[in-house]
């Protein structure tokens, strides 16, 4: 059984891409390689720590338990698609203000978890927050500003 | 990861046919949040993988049948947790559902993918198995039906046999007021395995449906018709060895996640609970008379 490359058409963060890619690898080695956006991070690559998380058609998933090739005709939202025209999106204001980014590595998926939460609910109880973010996993601990700037950013929105 | 072939099948008829085919290893990918993990470690090495989720008649809807729902193999977490149907007609499905890994796991992990991979830990099946859930497969000798706790076998194994797709589970209506409640005892919430999971549910009749995942090398059903577990029963010890009795049948063992004695110990106590909370909702239900 031979293993090739396969075609595949995909929108990330609005921009039209046609990649030949072998079948084994995940949607994050490809964001991450291939189309050389980096901010989506590697950390655990079995779907525990939430590091990886990019939105496929409006809902987070971790990128690391995906395949490239099954995102055919999907639209992928990465954490660089949030910003538009230099201004950040109020999500990533919020992190800012609030001080809720430590080392950062886990904020890029923690702010994708966050942005699936507030399309959906644009005012989340903390209880809605905590339950939004318990497939992201902080190392800093700083789980406390991480809740406050999620807060924050659905108060600015109002 | 080691590289393998892919297949995005559109019909049944190529997927069983590529599923059939001697001189490949093939493996099925829906969700993909077991599959995935389990080829980045080695433990499955497929020739190919053959992707559900394009093919026509796999649907990824919740649809009404005769007398119940019919959940198709597309099916995710998600989608189960927000249908208004299941929460009213099945809630300790949608409870346990909604325990299984995190909202990125939930956006992808289907019901049937919990149920073909066998865990004996799979958090949705005992609902399923109380819910009395039947299994849809298709494949090379045409279609049948399987009760759901005849459908596994042994931890990661079932009674598929080559070529063999679960297609679709049926769900149906209870016949009469139940109530029904999931519990589970984790080490911590969201991405942890269950150490024990446990579904109960009883009729009005006290007529009682129980059973068991992580305590055995497959989930467990156990049913109870003595009356003794009836909703507003008073007599707490033959409640208690009945409850008893319904976990006879399991033999729990010792791993990372707990001892064979908490378990034991764990299954008692949990039961128990569970009962209070079934029957607690059975109560209410007949107070207010919704079905």
């Amino acid at each position: 059984m031979s293993a090739e490359d396969v075609t595949v058409h995909m929108q990330v963060n609005g921009r039209s891409f046609a990649l030949e890619i072998p079948a084994h690898h995940t949607l994050l080695d490809v964001l991450r390689d291939t189309v050389r956006l980096t901010g989506t991070k590697e950390c655990c690559s079995e779907g525990e720590c939430g590091a990886c998380t990019v939105l496929v058609n409006g809902q987070a998933v971790c990128s690391c338990l995906v395949l490239a090739v099954e995102m055919e005709g999907r639209e992928i939202t990465t954490i660089e698609g949030l910003a538009s025209g230099g201004q950040l999106d109020p999500l990533q204001e919020a992190f800012v203000a609030t001080g809720a980014v430590q080392c950062g590595f886990c904020i890029p998926g923690m702010i994708m978890a966050a942005r699936q939460l507030l399309a959906s609910n644009p005012q989340p109880s903390r209880a809605e927050i905590q339950e939004a973010l318990v497939g992201n996993l902080c190392r800093c601990g700083g789980y406390s500003r991480i809740l406050d700037a999620v807060a924050r950013a659905a108060d600015l929105r109002r | 990861m080691r590289p393998f072939a892919y297949l995005r099948p559109t019909t049944l008829d190529q997927t069983i046919a590529a599923l059939s085919d001697p001189t490949a290893k093939p493996y099925l990918l829906a969700g993909g949040t077991d599959l995935i993990v389990r080829l980045r470690r080695g433990h499955l090495r497929p020739t190919i993988v053959i992707d559900t989720k394009r093919i026509r008649d796999l649907h990824d809807e919740i649809v009404a049948v005769d007398g119940g729902l019919r959940v198709g193999a597309g099916v995710t977490m998600t989608s189960i947790m927000r249908d208004a149907r299941v929460r009213q007609h099945f809630e300790a499905l949608v409870e346990s559902a909604s325990v299984v890994g995190s909202v990125q796991i939930r956006n992808r992990a289907t019901l049937v993918g919990n149920i073909c991979n066998a865990s004996p830990a799979a958090d949705t099946v005992p609902a399923l198995l109380v819910y009395n859930a039947v299994a849809n497969v298709v494949g090379p000798a045409g279609a049948r039906s399987v009760p759901l706790f005849e459908f596994f076998t042994g931890p990661g194994r079932t009674v598929l046999t080559r070529g063999e797709i679960l297609e679709s589970v049926d769900l149906p209506f209870p016949k009469q007021p139940v109530g029904a409640a999931f519990g589970r005892i984790t080490r911590r919430r969201g991405v942890d395995l269950a150490t024990i999971n446990l579904c109960g549910l009883i009729d009005r009749d006290g007529a009682a449906r129980f059973a068991f995942g992580a305590v055995a090398p497959t989930p467990l059903l156990a049913t109870d018709n003595s009356g003794a577990l009836v909703a507003n029963g008073a007599d707490v010890s033959a409640r208690a060895s009945a409850l008893r009795a319904l976990f006879s049948r399991s033999r729990p063992i010792t791993d990372v996640r707990g001892s064979q004695e908490y378990r034991n110990a764990m299954l008692e106590v949990m039961t128990d609970r569970t009962w209070h909370v079934a029957a607690g909702r059975l109560r209410r239900r007949l107070e207010t008379g919704s079905a």
